[in-house]
């Protein structure tokens, strides 16, 4: 039997060269000496350049020591408000809202300025979970490239009075044409009154919502079955099986934060009586939610209505299936089994935005007894509302020149919409047009005048994702440019008598009752008691010590036992047949998907998204085609099994270009290999592309060249122009808009374009058992494999004490008196949905370094998501596992700093004093975890003139040196400058915070007792499916403790037998299927304990490892 | 000597205590002393009305009604409501400027605030009160002094030897006939100009590393002012508490310079200086205090002869320079070392009540907060944060931890890196 293998790249999986000389050099650069055979001294450089290095370096020294101490000033404040501080962080309450998109948040205002973004705990919905998105969202405040005053044709108009003036003329002048607002959905209550105010006064408009990435299918089918344009509330939490087709349901869709914040309390798993929810994902492509599931199918994206049919029909619904192969029946028939078991336990959720599949994917529900159990109506979502046939007649009616004048707010439909042409036609027959957008983008440009909207950490407002929650928006910083809210321009333009917050209070204190009912809302954020019913959560996690939230927190709401409604059976036999009758796919096929970090390119210019690596291919920067490495071999003939080939597509960031075309639209794009991607499929990321067109690939060079500059002015010099726009490429089937091409012509383009990953920048250099694995059924049988490994492989090292800690070391154990911080990760909990990555780099002020810098391994992330695959390139399975610095109480690096620049704490931290670090990198080269990074260049502007920076540093990382931007900078956190190491501090500013608040209040830390916490790191925080657990372990009340104690049975430490007593743990990732690994099956640790010699000398001696 | 003055200061107080008309314990007593420093002593003065009246006779001013002056004291808005007469004439006199709300403080300690007021004598015969100063003698260079005489001895010596040496050898090749060389000017001598080289380069190797250690360390830095602020006179004169005006000092990293708003709440009333001290600068001329209060009033754009009451939106914030500065990769946290290490201001600052223009006193250099760290004792047992530490609790009282030395910073983690260094 073979045995599991892990891999981060091919060259892991096929042992290549390549992937063997990249384990032996930590850094991958060559030296800056010429490479002579001669002496260091007789090379072409040598004495003369030595004496003038040397001359320059002393003069430099002895000015610099001659300069005098500058003078600074402190400039206290006129009138010092009562709640200030300086120095001490004030939090307030508001709402991340992004078309549609409502996450109840807390903004961290430190001295005047909002510098973090953390989840709101109090919000029953999410309870304190976050996105990447929403993380990055405070950089978006300080974007440079936000419009800084309203225009009109171009131009800057100096006061809101004259552009009202202006405004109002042309209203005048348009007459009785009707005047349409086209806007994402609206989410806030108060808006919907302030578009009807506005509206009433302009008979004969509308208001036109459309979304960037629709969902008008699902509310399409659930009108047909349910009588309701509407999406109800799910939970996931309750259910025992979840079954997706092609829904990325934890990246992207109706309110990701709170799908994962249910999955992943649904993947919790209490050892006591291990049950955990099983998911089967069905799909083309691998997506971030596909990667989580614990079975897994692919098939073509045109084949998602038959999937859809036939596990229809193989659950004893009344339609016949089209036929699909044996292999996908047979998934189809389990799951059904599956589900059939789990009656009114299950639910199903696909992506496809055709009615038509979601009319059967509600009959399925309706057959499993979904419907009242995991999905519930007394609450509906509000995060999607635009149907696709009312933005089609717009565009219809623009075209004709009905239109009088087009309002546009957060809707972006000249990159984003399918025909953007067709719209920018019509919008020129529109007699004026006035964009509230924040940018100067592709619609506002084509705009008479633009009236910039502000940040939402600038606005007043409200928003209800799903009815009866209610959470509320308010500034946190004065607005930094000439912008105005945008409801505030309507009201003016309706002739209302009240400013927006004036609207938005009085609303509110009618509904609340009273002033101080509306102030505490505010200060909480979110509005308790909304209409849906309350129950008390009771799936099997609830007694777990796994759920580290608060107990004062909400209990999540999980409307279990109410919703239901009534089912119309009618739709689906005529769904069935429209699906039966659709066209087959060919040869190849197109899926458009969103990136978890990207999403529809709203937050287009936020570095920090760009350099999130995409959780499955950890590309960063751009957006690529994604093909299975069956048709990598058929189209570029490269064989991944072959060594030369693998290491030929992968060492060089240099990839082969393929050319998409569809109706005589062409997109050329870079191709990235991943495997369990279906054959015939290809799938490109939306979002990309932002200010530059993407059918300009034909076009000239110098034309090309002007787009791009106009691109990075409008967009930003992070998002303008970077990837390629897939917009075009949505089909329009009449009713709604298809996210995917049955049929597109693919060809190898000839040439190779960079794309920067970090997947192999790091490698374990053969040390296998870093991640553990098993199913749950394994886990039953024999629940204490892992526990059994651990004490063997202890006991191999300290027989006779058995004291793996103390005895198996020549160095001293140093005692940790008081606090001894630890982290424990529960890999069956994390998504990999990045937003603990994001929150670190706003936490730490961890620098940008842009795509040529990603691309030659000089990513500065303390904290990353490996993601391994095992198993067969066909469909193999993944793991995520957040890496950061293991904190060992033995660590290697340590040992070799020659200045004490890295050394140990007493509360077992690994800490690191940048001032005194002279950039020799011994640490990051005998660092096991490869976690440590160096600062190659000073990315952050920290000690540099600003004109030599731009010879150095690439735009995105100039965007960081800006004045504005760095106004988002932690100031409790050292900017690191040239030369220095860092690496995760375990959020050592929160600890010393925490710590110093306890001791202010003469009182032990809390880390987790009760629920209560002094501390909590950035990513701990971050976390939506809370598998970041924190605190003291020497108290063994805490939460981290706890976590560990209960759960012993899938503890690990990472590479533990090289005896770096790490203190961060794992849990190992369990998968809920039946599969019963056999011992050597599941021993992915051949190297464990004293066997490690014997076997390596097994291996050796058979010369070459496995898959040769 | 230290001891001495302890025991004439316990003395002292208990003389007070023997000879005060009430019965006080000597706890009230310091408290008192402490109450009226941090909440009274903004406004009032003992003997001397400033923003408030003088507090000296108080209590019969108000009839000796004790109730009456207490209900004022905690909340003189409501009292003043109620109609009383003398209440009510105070505030006109005082241009209805609102005295401060004191809900929190327990009869008692309004008590032991007047006791303490009652037992301060009036002017001429008061001493001032100041904090014992440390007298600090260095050992270290004795030894050094020996050391360097001794060297220079056995230079000496060394070098005569050496002398004499030569003289033989010469003497002896002279007798064996062998001409004798001639002799090397000590200039143009190897030997010597090696030996010189290297006390040259030493010297100047060990000037460089102190000059270069010393770089940015700006000890006693005594920059020029906007306004010639005293703090002698608000500090030392007047008692005012530290952190009446950096009040951030406890609750934040920064103690924070006060807003302008801080020092109109006192100079709105105050306009002139009358203090008995006069001021001078460091080069002898004298300093005009009502001058320099005038220089506050154009900042905070007041003028008493216009209005009396003082409008903060015509204000512009005054430009002090920065005294102390720390180099960006350092973390200091006041709170942490004023609240949780309950260690005093002028540890640090020196005695700011002495000084007239601030100037930096310490060193604050790395060498000077860690060895400070080394000495200092945390408060093991009073703060409830170090419970967690049971094996310090059990040496402790074992005595494997020397009860005198106890618990210092050091020992629970104070001198590693990332204290201060994140």
């Amino acid at each position: 039997m073979e045995q599991k293998k892990y891999w981060q790249s091919f060259g892991e999986l096929n042992k290549t060269n390549a992937y063997k000389s990249a384990a032996q050099d930590e850094f991958q650069e060559e030296l800056p000496f010429e490479a002579d055979d001669k002496g260091l001294l007789e090379v072409k450089t040598p004495r003369r350049d030595f004496l003038k290095y040397l001359g320059f370096s002393t003069a430099a020294a002895a000015v610099a020591a001659s300069c005098e101490v500058p003078v600074k000033k402190a400039i206290p404040f006129v009138n010092k408000p009562e709640d200030i501080v300086p120095g001490v962080a004030n939090y307030y309450a508001t709402t991340f809202v992004q078309d549609g998109e409502v996450t109840p948040a807390i903004a961290k205002v430190r001295d005047g300025r909002p510098i973090k973004i953390e989840g709101n705990e109090l919000s029953p919905v999410t309870i304190g979970g976050t996105s990447p998105r929403m993380q990055a969202s405070v950089l978006d405040l300080y974007d440079t490239s936000r419009l800084p005053y309203p225009m009109a044709n171009g131009k800057e108009v100096s006061t809101f009075d004259a552009f009202d003036k202006l405004v109002a003329a042309d209203f005048a002048r348009i007459g009785n044409a009707p005047v349409v607002l086209l806007t994402s959905s609206v989410t806030s209550p108060t808006t919907r009154l302030v578009i009807d105010q506005f509206l009433a006064k302009y008979p004969g408009s509308r208001h036109v919502t459309y979304d960037a990435v629709s969902c008008s299918g699902m509310l399409l089918s659930n009108e047909a079955t349910y009588g309701k344009r509407a999406i109800p509330s799910l939970n996931l939490a309750a259910a025992e099986v979840i079954v997706s087709l092609s829904s990325d349901f934890l990246a992207s869709g109706v309110n990701p934060v709170e799908m994962n914040r249910q999955y992943g309390i649904g993947r919790k798993l209490n050892m006591k009586n291990p049950t955990m929810s099983r998911h089967i994902q069905f799909e083309s492509m691998m997506s971030m939610t596909g990667a989580n599931a614990d079975e897994r199918y692919h098939h073509r994206p045109s084949d998602t209505g038959a999937v859809a049919l036939a596990l229809y029909a193989a659950l004893g619904g009344a339609v016949t299936a089209p036929k699909l192969d044996t292999a996908l029946q047979q998934a189809v028939q389990k799951t059904a089994a599956t589900l059939s078991k789990n009656k009114g336990a299950g639910i199903v959720l696909a992506g496809s935005n055709d009615p038509n599949i979601q009319i059967i994917i509600n009959g399925i529900n309706e057959l499993i007894g979904a419907n009242g159990t995991t999905i519930s109506w007394s609450s509906t979502y509000n995060t999607k509302q635009g149907i696709d046939a009312e933005m089609f007649k717009l565009v219809d009616d623009m075209n004709a020149g009905t239109i009088g004048a087009l309002l546009i707010h957060e809707a972006n439909p000249a990159y984003n919409y399918y025909d953007s042409k067709r719209f920018i036609d019509g919008l020129k027959k529109v007699k004026f047009a006035v964009s509230f957008n924040t940018k100067m983008d592709e619609t506002s440009e084509l705009c008479k005048y633009v009236i910039p909207d502000h940040n939402y950490l600038e606005s007043w407002g409200d928003a209800e994702p799903k009815t009866g929650y209610v959470s509320l928006i308010q500034p946190t910083i004065s607005p930094l440019f000439k912008t105005r809210q945008w409801q505030d321009s309507l009201l003016k333009w309706s002739s209302a008598p009240t400013d927006y917050l004036a609207f938005l209070k009085q609303y509110w204190i009618g509904k609340l009752g009273s002033e101080a009912n509306w102030d505490k809302a505010l200060q909480d954020g979110v509005i308790h008691g909304g209409v849906s019913t309350r129950t008390v959560l009771t799936s099997q996690t609830s007694s777990s010590p796994d759920t580290a939230r608060s107990a004062n927190a909400p209990i999540i709401d999980l409307n279990v036992g109410g919703g239901k409604t009534s089912f119309n059976n009618g739709p689906i036999a005529q769904a069935a047949a429209a699906i039966g009758s659709a066209k087959k796919g060919g040869n190849t096929e197109l899926v458009l998907y969103q990136k978890v970090t990207i999403g529809a390119g709203q937050q287009a210019n936020n570095p920090w998204l760009h350099e999130a690596p995409d959780p499955i291919t950890k590309a960063t920067w751009d957006n690529y085609a994604i093909i299975s490495p069956a048709l990598a071999k058929s189209l570029f003939n490269i064989d991944l099994q072959k060594k030369g080939d693998s290491d030929d597509y992968e060492v060089h960031p240099e990839k082969e270009v393929v050319r998409i075309t569809v109706n005589g639209k062409v997109l050329e794009l870079p191709v990235i290999i991943v495997p369990g991607t279906n054959p015939n499929t290809i799938a490109v990321a939306l979002g990309y592309g932002r200010g530059a067109d993407a059918a300009s690939d034909g076009d000239d060079e110098d034309k090309r060249k002007v787009q791009i500059d106009k691109a990075r002015t409008n967009i930003g010099k992070a998002g303008g122009a970077t990837g390629k726009n897939a917009f075009p490429f949505v089909q329009f089937n009449g009713v709604t808009r298809d996210y995917f091409v049955p049929s597109v012509n693919v060809a190898a383009a000839g040439y190779k374009y960079k794309v920067a990953q970090t997947q192999t920048h790091q490698t374990y250099e053969d040390r296998t058992e870093v991640v553990l694995e098993t199913t749950l059924a394994t886990l039953r049988k024999e629940p204490e494999m892992f526990l059994e490994r651990r004490e063997e492989l202890h006991k191999d090292f300290a027989p006779k004490t058995n004291n793996y800690e103390r005895d198996a070391t020549l160095y001293p154990l140093f005692p940790k008196p008081g606090i001894k911080w630890g982290m424990s990760v529960d890999l069956n909990s994390c998504t990999g949905c990045q937003a603990c990555v994001v929150a670190c780099i706003a936490e730490n002020n961890v620098a940008v370094v842009g795509k040529n810098e990603v691309a030659r391994f000089h990513d500065m992330h303390w904290l990353r998501i490996d993601r391994y695959f095992s198993g067969d390139l066909e469909n193999p399975n993944v793991i995520f596992q957040p890496m950061l610095c293991q904190h060992c109480d033995n660590a290697p690096c340590e040992n070799v700093c020659p200045v004490a620049a890295t050394m140990h704490s007493s509360e077992g931290l690994n800490q690191m004093a940048y001032n005194r670090c002279i950039g020799t990198r011994y640490c990051a080269n005998n660092c096991p975890y490869k976690v440590r990074r160096f600062n190659w260049a000073d990315y952050m502007g920290a000690d540099s003139f600003p004109d030599n920076q731009k010879e150095v540093l690439s735009d995105a990382s100039l965007i960081m040196n800006d004045d504005l931007t760095r106004m988002v900078l932690n100031p409790d956190v050292t900017v690191r400058s040239r030369g220095v190491m860092e690496k995760c501090s375990f959020c050592v500013q929160r600890l010393q915070d925490g710590k110093l608040k306890a001791k202010k209040e003469s009182r032990p830390l809390k880390s987790g007792e009760n629920g209560e916490f002094d501390v909590k790191t950035a990513c701990q925080q971050a976390c939506p499916t809370d598998a970041i657990v924190f605190g003291n372990v020497n108290n063994k009340q805490s939460a981290v403790y706890q976590h560990r104690e209960n759960n012993q049975d899938r503890l690990f430490y990472v590479i533990e037998m090289i005896h770096t007593l790490p203190n961060v743990s794992y849990l190992a990732k369990v998968r809920n299927n039946d599969t019963i690994l056999k011992p050597e099956e599941g021993e992915t640790q051949e190297t464990i304990g004293g066997k490690q010699g014997k076997k390596e000398e097994q291996e050796e001696g058979q010369g070459q490892p496995v898959n040769k | 000597m230290i001891q001495h003055r302890r025991v004439a200061k316990t003395l002292v107080s208990l003389v007070l205590v023997i000879f005060s008309s009430f019965g006080n314990k000597i706890s009230a007593q310091a408290n008192g002393q402490a109450l009226f420093s941090a909440n009274c002593a903004s406004c009032h003065a003992v003997h001397k009305d400033l923003t408030g009246p003088a507090l000296a006779g108080v209590e019969e001013r108000w009839g000796g009604d004790k109730k009456k002056l207490h209900a004022w004291i905690h909340n003189n808005q409501a009292f003043l409501k109620t109609g009383d007469k003398y209440a009510n004439e105070l505030y006109l006199k005082y241009n209805k400027t609102q005295m401060n709300l004191f809900p929190n403080l327990t009869d008692a300690e309004i008590d032991a605030i007047l006791a303490y007021v009652k037992s301060v004598p009036a002017p001429g015969a008061a001493a001032g009160g100041g904090a014992a100063e440390a007298a600090s003698s260095t050992e270290g260079g004795d030894n050094t002094l020996l050391f360097g005489i001794l060297t220079l001895i056995l230079a000496v010596v060394a070098l005569i030897l050496l002398q004499v040496n030569s003289n033989l050898k010469k003497l002896s090749d002279q007798k064996e006939g062998q001409p004798a060389l001639e002799p090397v000017p000590f200039w143009r001598n190897k030997a010597y100009i090696a030996l010189l080289s290297i006390l040259l380069f030493c010297i100047g190797g060990y000037l460089t590393v102190t000059g270069a250690i010393g770089l940015g360390r700006t000890k006693g830095y005594h920059p020029e002012q906007p306004i010639y602020y005293s703090h002698k006179v608000h500090a030392g004169t007047n008692q005012i508490s530290c952190l009446y005006c950096h009040g951030g000092a406890q609750d934040s990293k920064h103690a924070n310079i006060p807003s302008v708003n801080i020092c109109m709440n006192c100079h709105m009333a105050i306009n002139e200086y009358t203090g008995k001290d006069k001021i001078y600068r460091e080069d002898g001329t004298e300093v005009d205090g009502s001058a320099e209060i005038k220089k506050l009033y154009k900042y905070a754009g007041f003028d008493p002869a216009v209005s009396k009451v003082w409008d903060p939106n015509k204000a512009k914030p005054i430009e002090w320079t920065r005294v102390h500065n720390l180099p960006d990769h350092v973390y200091f946290n006041h709170s942490q070392h004023v609240k949780a290490g309950k260690v005093q201001c002028q540890t640090c600052h020196g005695e700011v009540q002495k000084m007239d223009v601030a100037y930096q006193f310490a060193e604050l250099s790395m060498g000077w907060c860690i060895n400070c760290h080394r000495t200092t004792q945390v408060q093991f047992k009073d703060n409830g944060f170090y419970s967690i530490y049971q094996k310090f609790h059990d040496d402790l009282k074992n005595g494997r931890i020397d009860s005198t030395k106890g618990i210092t910073v050091e020992k629970i983690g104070g001198t590693e890196c990332q204290k201060c260094h994140y």
